[in-house]
């Protein structure tokens, strides 16, 4: 199922830049609200498939990364990454063996978690967002969890030394 | 569980458990999100994060750069004399109003100048573009092509063409974030053109409403008032066109009426505005012009705002 990798922290940064730009080029308003988390979802695959090189320490870079873009109190995303990659890395070589659609399940499971987190420290922070729009970037994320995992296993595969 | 065999790390070499370091950086997490809201003390550190991620900002905005100077090198001629036209339309109409706001400007500054009022009038201005990149899609924010560097700073005021378009809310380097006037968290301090009750307009995160909580049911406000800016609150200098009322709902039982106003900038078309540096205006008298720019500002400035060179 999943493409096994070593080494190549270059392939993890180029992926988390490619995500990074996904995340901020615009797309029309009234679909905006669709975009799911890109970073997250690729912190997770990394999270998943080379626990060795995507530790928690990139896990939080990224959030911390998130947080500068969207002009959230720093270290906002930064923990709500953490702890997903935390989980991650828990529950690593279970998710591993999931048929896909049980992986996306999961997945979901740990963007729902993201946000209900991201939406608690806006609202002790500041004012939270009250929208439901909020919640559909999971589902997005959830729905989209197997193209993604094939497009990144490709993308490893071609590149694997 | 088998926690052991869950920890996929090598086992020589090691270093601290995954437990151990989830705690540690999310403890780091919680001490920099108290820093930073509760004392504001990583401004500094925000400016240089915001610095190093703006590379990635200018690649996202490149082609569509690059796809507007395509549609512009390559629009036809018909297209070109029509925009032309419109535009000394518009250049013949504005001329009449400058000339008539300059008198009025002349005489608004020696009515300042007898009450020996310090409120602000634009001072110096400076054009800057918006980046085509979408920041988070329930918060409006942009990012502009100017910061630090040009003497952005934060809590500056920045205008559009037709109206007021939000304040710096961070400052890096080369780039500024913006937030604006709808967004939730902001408020600006307006008041009724027609009869100076002033007021706050509170953003609610819809691109084209703002809302004035806190007019009483009995205040004097209908449909189609322009509302300007205060001056209060220091960051908005006074005079400048925030919104039209659009919905006045009186409930007599209510203490409050509904209010909302529509921001007269196209907040979301724009993609150029104006950062505007506006100090008190010192009695002119004790201050002789230092330097070209404030010579000549205050009179000509405030009713036109040029771009520095």
């Amino acid at each position: 199922m999943m493409h096994e990798s070593r080494g190549g922290f270059g392939r993890l940064l180029a992926t988390a830049l490619v995500a990074l730009v996904l995340t901020i080029v615009p797309i029309p308003t009234a679909i905006s609200w669709v975009r799911p988390d890109w970073l997250l979802l690729v912190v997770i695959y990394w999270s998943l498939v080379s626990p060795r090189i995507a530790g928690l320490l990139f896990a939080w870079t990224c959030g911390l990364v998130i947080d500068v873009v969207s002009g959230t109190v720093l270290g906002e995303h930064a923990f709500a990454f953490l702890l997903i990659g935390f989980l991650t890395h828990r529950l690593q070589l279970r998710m591993r063996i999931f048929p896909i659609w049980q992986q996306a399940f999961v997945v979901l499971l740990m963007l729902l978690i993201f946000q209900f987190l991201v939406f608690w420290i806006d609202g002790m922070t500041g004012q939270a967002v009250m929208t439901w729009h909020r919640w559909i970037p999971a589902l997005v994320g959830a729905a989209i969890w197997p193209l993604i995992t094939s497009v990144m296993d490709t993308v490893n595969r071609r590149f694997a030394r | 569980m088998a926690t052991l065999s869950s920890d996929s790390r090598p086992i020589i070499g090691r270093g601290p458990s995954l437990g151990a370091r989830f705690f540690f950086l999310a403890l780091i997490s919680v001490g920099i999100m108290v820093l930073d809201h509760r004392q504001g003390h990583l401004d500094s550190l925000r400016q240089w994060l915001l610095s190093g991620v703006y590379p990635v900002f200018r690649v996202v905005d490149v082609p569509f750069n690059a796809w507007d100077w395509v549609g512009s090198s390559f629009a036809d001629r018909t297209r070109l004399r029509e925009e032309n036209d419109k535009l000394a339309a518009e250049l013949r109409v504005a001329n009449l109003r400058l000339q008539r706001l300059e008198s009025l400007t002349e005489e608004n500054r020696q009515l300042r100048d007898l009450r020996t009022a310090s409120a602000g009038i634009a001072d110096r201005s400076l054009i800057a573009e918006i980046l085509r990149v979408d920041l988070d899609p329930f918060r409006h924010r942009v990012l502009i092509n100017k910061g630090a560097n040009a003497g952005v700073y934060k809590g500056q005021a920045v205008l559009a063409a037709d109206g007021v378009f939000g304040q710096v809310d961070r400052a890096g380097l080369g780039a500024a974030a913006v937030i604006l006037i709808t967004d939730s968290e902001h408020a600006t301090p307006v008041q009724v053109n027609r009869n100076g009750l002033r007021s706050i307009a509170v953003g609610t995160g819809e691109i084209a409403k703002l809302t004035l909580p806190f007019l009483t049911v009995d205040s004097d406000v209908k449909v189609g008032d322009l509302l300007v800016t205060s001056g209060l609150g220091g960051i908005y200098p006074a005079g400048y066109p925030v919104g039209e009322i659009t919905k006045v709902e009186r409930d007599a039982a209510e203490t409050f009426a509904i209010v909302e106003a529509k921001p007269l900038a196209r907040l979301d078309r724009d993609r150029e505005v104006l950062l505007i540096w506006s100090e008190p205006v010192p009695s002119l008298d004790s201050a002789p012009a230092t330097d070209a720019a404030s010579a000549t500002a205050p009179s000509t400035a405030a009713a036109a705002p040029k771009p520095a060179p």
